[in-house]
């Protein structure tokens, strides 16, 4: 066994607990040792007890007065609670991987910008829809330049957590922000749907890039797009293997109404893959997946080592999590 | 693509308006009126427009209604503020600029704007509220009111009259629309629009749900009622609801709107009339408004078509139509085919992009000979 790192997550919902077995199965370097949360009852502080965690609901003040602080923090509640603790961790030491809209530390989506500043203290998961999306914009801008993109974000109702419902603004704001930051728009601009539909959708994302003219003719240029995001795609599912295209990338001319400019669809249908969740919640699937990615490479980076993390062909034979749980009470989530 | 180049937040919000009066718990007011009529031409006509007003149009639109006694004249993108898009159908003139001719025509009427949580933001409000909105009414699905406690609080924080619109009502229950319902109310909406749409209610289904809503917040917050045609259905629900207690009713002018249009807003002023209801609107200049004003701009009268009489029937939200049509004519496939299968996977507003994804499911069946699968009989 490597030397390891301890993790806390705080926000015991059910991006935290998927996080948590993900976290457990998948990293050889982090040790998730803390799971808070605020209420006596809840169920994701009795699951990490059962998994063997020191589990509290005296919420951040609780794990700060601890003698032995984790290494690393998760942080699963929402933007403002992020806002507020985020300068507490950094101030006893601890690093951050923010899974809240709050964007304090600097955006990380795995396939795209893995090289980020590995010193950084507190880095930002941007949202579900921003994991889901930045990378195809990025495939496109890293062909032609992206004056406008936009997507839209479809997600079943049942896997939208009270965070998400109470702040849904921060998720169109910082999904915007990060389709230009990270995905190399000039502008982006992001959507975000619920559908209560029974039995409940899979988590669906529409990327629109504006582009050149020449771009939306069939020819060389089209054909290093689809290249460019056939690749990204396999890069996605590395570690998020239910991320695939819904469809063949559709090419639309340019129109006068585009501003001269014509138009890339990129149809994005993700299933998750049941460490907690149920498959049709491929939105909290992708952001837990990317978030435990980050954290096990900013604890390889400290301990001066390669990360070990397991892609999804390595797991077949591990165990520890329960079975995909069909029925997983989908009412705790924080920020998706 | 008016805003192509610039994001919400980017834009400063200035020249704050006056202060609008709120009529609080009361916008009837006066005591003259049984009703209130708003007017949702140049919202919900937006869409049959495929959002390209232009400012002449709406100062046009906005003075006839004016002139009329309409009080309440809701302008904004279709899909409501921030919806110019890719995905919706770009604005061919900055809503907001719309809003702040609009204001400019009113003597009497005040301007309101829809939001949709999700999609426009608090952001867009304080943009509204500065070039002279003073209603803001703020939509979901029927099912997800909670994603817009955060809208109605800044716009009462504002000073705004708010309104709720629980959208494809006729998805949820009467008890889960008054529940729904509830949480707006508690959120501080001062009236909750039962929204039909789809043109989905049919008599008793849109009643029961207006009953069922009144039931729970009647005594609280004003009860509403929308209504599209696309099963002809529109101006009789609107004469159930306001006879099951709704104070709040829809209209556009000559039905633009999506689908096959809305309860056109001058048979509503007639119909009322006619039964002694009092909506405070001049009939003679109303249907002089229709007539005149916005009949001679229409590229194409809504009308209960195949494809639109399937959105009512299979409860697909109205706005998809011309959507289902523009991708029928690319992939070649037959749009009410489109609508039928939208319906069937129960998409909700806002989903316009799911069309193509369907309309090239369809054209793969048909290329493999599945014609029936696309409605070819």
């Amino acid at each position: 066994m490597t030397e390891r790192l301890t993790a806390a997550i705080v926000g015991p919902g059910n991006i935290g607990t998927d996080l948590m077995f993900k976290l457990l199965r998948r990293s050889e370097i982090l040790q998730p040792r803390y799971m808070i949360g605020v209420d006596p009852a809840s169920d994701g502080l009795r699951r990490a007890r059962s998994v063997g965690l020191e589990a509290s609901h005296e919420g951040v003040d609780w794990l700060l007065a601890q003698d032995d602080l984790p290494d690393i923090v998760f942080e699963c509640t929402s933007a403002k609670a992020h806002a507020a603790n985020a300068p507490r961790y950094a101030e006893a030491g601890i690093l951050a991987v923010d899974l809240t809209p709050a964007a304090v530390g600097p955006y990380v989506c795995p396939p795209v910008n893995l090289d980020f500043n590995l010193d950084a203290v507190n880095v930002n998961m941007i949202t579900c829809g921003g994991q889901a999306t930045t990378p195809m914009v990025r495939a496109v801008a890293d062909v032609v330049p992206v004056p406008y993109a936009e997507i839209v974000a479809s997600i079943s109702s049942k896997s939208a957590g009270p965070g998400t419902r109470a702040n849904i603004d921060e998720f169109t704001e910082t999904t915007s922000q990060a389709l230009e930051v990270v995905g190399g728009a000039d502008r982006g601009k992001a959507i975000i749907i619920l559908n209560p539909v029974e039995p409940p959708l899979m988590m669906r994302n529409s990327v629109f890039c504006a582009i050149p003219p020449e771009a939306g003719e069939p020819g060389d240029l089209q054909d290093k797009i689809l290249e460019s995001v056939h690749a990204m795609v396999e890069r996605v599912r590395e570690y998020v293997p239910g991320y695939h295209l819904r469809a063949e990338v559709q090419f639309d001319h340019a129109r006068d109404l585009w501003q001269g400019m014509a138009r890339v669809f990129v149809p994005i249908e993700v299933k998750g893959r049941g460490d907690y969740l149920p498959d049709y919640a491929g939105n909290l699937d992708i952001i837990t997946a990317a978030a435990a990615r980050v954290g096990d490479l900013m604890a390889a980076h400290r301990l001066g080592i390669r990360s070990s993390w397991k892609s999804s062909s390595d797991l077949g034979e591990l165990t520890g999590a329960p079975a995909p749980a069909s029925s997983a009470p989908l009412d705790e989530t924080a920020g998706v | 693509m008016a805003d192509l180049s610039m994001r919400p937040e980017d834009v400063p919000v200035t020249a704050a308006a006056d202060e609008s009066e709120v009529l609080a718990n009361t916008p009837t007011g006066g005591g003259e009126r049984d009703l209130r009529i708003t007017d949702s031409t140049l919202r919900d006509g937006s869409h049959a427009m495929s959002h390209q007003f232009t400012e002449a149009q709406v100062r046009g639109v906005v003075h006839a209604l004016d002139a009329a006694g309409v009080q309440v004249i809701e302008v904004s993108h279709g899909d409501g503020l921030g919806g110019s898009s890719f995905n919706y159908g770009f604005s061919r003139v900055d809503e907001m600029q719309l809003i702040r001719a609009a204001v400019e025509e009113t003597t009497q009427a005040r301007i309101a704007v829809l939001m949709l949580p999700g999609l426009g933001t608090v952001h867009h409000l304080k943009q509204a509220h500065a070039a002279g909105a003073s209603v803001a009414r703020i939509a979901t699905h029927c099912t997800e009111a909670d994603t817009s406690i955060q809208h109605f609080g800044a716009a009462r924080a504002l000073g705004m009259e708010t309104v709720g619109f629980l959208m494809l009502s006729h998805r949820a229950s009467p008890q889960t629309l008054a529940q729904q319902a509830r949480i707006m109310v508690d959120a501080g909406a001062q009236c909750v629009y039962v929204v039909d749409s789809a043109g989905a209610l049919v008599l008793e289904t849109a009643q029961e749900r207006i009953r069922a809503v009144i039931a729970e917040i009647g005594h609280e917050a004003q009860v509403g009622f929308h209504g599209h045609q696309n099963l002809s259905m529109g101006v009789a629900n609107s004469v159930l609801a306001f006879q099951a207690g709704a104070r709040q009713i829809d209209g556009a002018l000559c039905a633009l709107g999506a689908g096959a249009g809305n309860s056109p807003t001058e048979v509503l002023a007639a119909t009322f009339e006619r039964m002694g209801i009092r909506t405070g609107i001049d009939l003679g200049e109303v249907l002089s408004a229709a007539e005149d004003v916005v009949r001679p701009f229409i590229p194409r009268l809504p009308w209960m078509d195949r494809a639109s009489i399937t959105q009512g029937y299979a409860g697909v939200y109205s706005s998809f139509l011309l959507h289902a049509e523009r991708a029928a004519d690319r992939y070649g496939v037959p749009a009410h085919a489109i609508l039928q299968r939208v319906g069937e996977y129960g998409y909700v507003g806002g989903q316009e992009d799911m069309i193509i994804d369907i309309a090239l499911q369809l054209q793969s069946e048909l290329s493999m000979g599945d014609l029936a699968a696309v409605g070819v009989r």
